[in-house]
């Protein structure tokens, strides 16, 4: 009895999670749309999600297509396929591994980050400052994070795009022996548009939930540093897994035949 | 100086969190320009009571008027024309230590009031020489003041929109005495100054002396004694008298477990 009783509380408890995620949700989007808007703030959260996550999702991208490219030659030279390199790289960095492994590594910069700041600021009574001051904080502080990382995903993953076709490329030329322009035209030659518009539509869904999760373990830390410290990893471990789980949803909304 | 009407009056205020019943009933009046303390031990409601008339809580039951106006379930523009008035010194400071110094103090003009950054920076400065603190100390970041430094500034933020009514958490509290006298007497200065209504909670008896009109005190969840500030020595009450004078012995028991 005791065992159907924790099951049910666990259970329980899941929902209430759940319907305090989708309120907070709710909440935070509604902020988004209403004045006044805080662009000074939004700015910063653009400056600091954007421009400082180029080098490490730069760098993951790179790499990122350079293995592929590698992986994909020596696999696919046991069936005479190698032609097959350059399609195979740019398909699988605009639709998958751009906009999953830029968000994984954003998840891991910046939802940390966003959970931590804000679940100081939660400890120390600063967001009860933010209200006592006539400030909502769902507005001062969720609302541009949300916004901002909505934008600045896409933006990282076009580059990350470029960059990891980019990598393939240097392997393919510079190792693989493929001449530059026709690893070039085979990249543009089965690029369609749905391709990289999948991947974007990807990176604008992982940076809303990214900045999402973020702000929503942040802003409901309780007790001092150890519970900062709790925000902080449910942050990263909840945008990732939900980063996988929404990256097959939207895979089946545009490609499920 | 005290008005008949009360500025603030809460009757029957109840808060639980979960099974512990934090505020049990509470009944207080606050007349207009009258600076009320309330005192009481650790963990006997006190930051809870000024949480939930400052709106940060939702009270379970019972009614909280501000001039007239049953400030419980109010939100959106009301809630937020309703804090406008309001001034609050939180027990730690809670200063943004993403902003400098200036900013914090002069945040309630800028996001609440819509004052300009420039003007709002000149009134920021105003303020910080009222508490004492020169325009240098303005640029600085929270995290570079002292301890009674932050709670200057934090006074001089609680004023800067010069609000009607002033709530202080535990002003003097982690204070070395002399600090913490400083701190009382910029408080009666800068509510004389502004002639605001306070609300004050302290554990502090040296502190509650000096700043006090009135004292009420709080214990379990309900007010158990108020009166004049200078009655308090002759309140004939056991449990204000345990409190007042520090005694480990009477009515009030700590919790203490035997080693």
């Amino acid at each position: 009895m005791s065992f159907l009783a924790a099951v049910g509380r666990t259970f329980l408890n899941f929902l209430a999670g759940v319907g305090r995620l989708v309120i907070f949700t709710a909440v935070a989007l509604s902020h988004c749309v209403r004045p006044p808007f805080y662009p000074r703030l939004i700015g910063r959260q653009i400056i600091d999600i954007g421009y400082y996550s180029l080098p490490v999702v730069g760098l993951t991208a790179l790499f990122t297509g350079m293995v592929l490219a590698l992986q994909s030659f020596t696999g696919f030279a046991r069936f005479n396929a190698e032609s097959a390199v350059a399609t195979v790289v740019v398909l699988s960095v605009t639709r998958e591994l751009g906009p999953v492994l830029g968000g994984l590594m954003v998840a891991g910069r910046i939802g940390a980050a966003m959970a931590a700041e804000i679940g100081t600021m939660r400890v120390t009574e600063q967001i009860d400052a933010l209200t006592a001051l006539s400030t909502s904080p769902m507005k001062y502080l969720v609302a541009p994070r949300l916004l901002a990382g909505l934008v600045m995903l896409p933006c990282l993953v076009v580059v990350a795009d470029l960059i990891g076709v980019f990598g393939g490329f240097l392997v393919g030329v510079y190792k693989l022996d493929f001449n530059a322009a026709s690893y070039l035209s085979s990249s543009w030659q089965y690029l369609e548009t749905v391709d990289v518009v999948s991947g974007l539509v990807k990176a604008a869904v992982f940076g809303f939930l990214i900045a999402l999760m973020g702000c929503y373990h942040g802003y409901h830390s309780r007790g001092g540093a150890q519970g900062v410290g709790a925000a902080t990893t449910n942050a990263v471990v909840s945008a990732s897994i939900l980063i996988l789980i929404f990256n097959y949803g939207i895979t089946e909304l545009f490609f499920a035949r | 100086m005290t008005t008949a009407t009360p500025k603030i009056r809460l009757q029957g205020v109840t808060k639980s969190f979960g099974t512990k019943r934090v505020l049990q009933g509470i009944d207080l009046d606050v007349g207009g320009g009258e600076s009320l303390v309330v005192i009481g031990g650790s963990g006997t409601g006190k930051s809870v009571l000024l949480k939930c008339i400052l709106g940060l809580l939702q009270p379970d039951s019972g009614s909280i008027v501000i001039d007239g106006q049953e400030t419980v379930g109010m939100r959106g523009g009301e809630r937020i024309a309703l804090m406008n008035r309001f001034g609050m010194l939180f027990q730690g400071s809670a200063l943004f230590d993403s902003l400098p110094v200036w900013e914090n103090v002069a945040f309630g003009l800028i996001q609440g009031r819509s004052v300009p950054r420039k003007a709002a920076k000149e009134k920021a400065l105003e303020k910080l020489a009222a508490v004492g603190l020169g325009p240098d100390v303005g640029d600085l970041y929270p995290a570079e003041l002292s301890g009674g430094m932050q709670k200057r500034v934090s006074l001089a933020r609680a004023i800067a929109t010069e609000p009607e009514i002033i709530f202080f958490d535990e002003p003097t509290t982690g204070l070395d005495p002399i600090m913490a006298d400083v701190i009382n007497n910029l408080i009666i200065k800068c509510v004389r100054d502004l002639g605001a209504t306070a609300l004050t909670i302290t554990h502090d008896m040296a502190s509650a002396r000096k700043i006090a009109d009135r004292i009420a005190m709080i214990y379990q969840g309900r007010i158990l004694w108020s009166g004049p500030a200078d009655s308090i020595d002759a309140s004939g009450n056991p449990y204000v008298d345990q409190f007042v004078h520090g005694r480990a012995e009477g009515p009030i028991e700590m919790q203490v477990r035997a080693l």
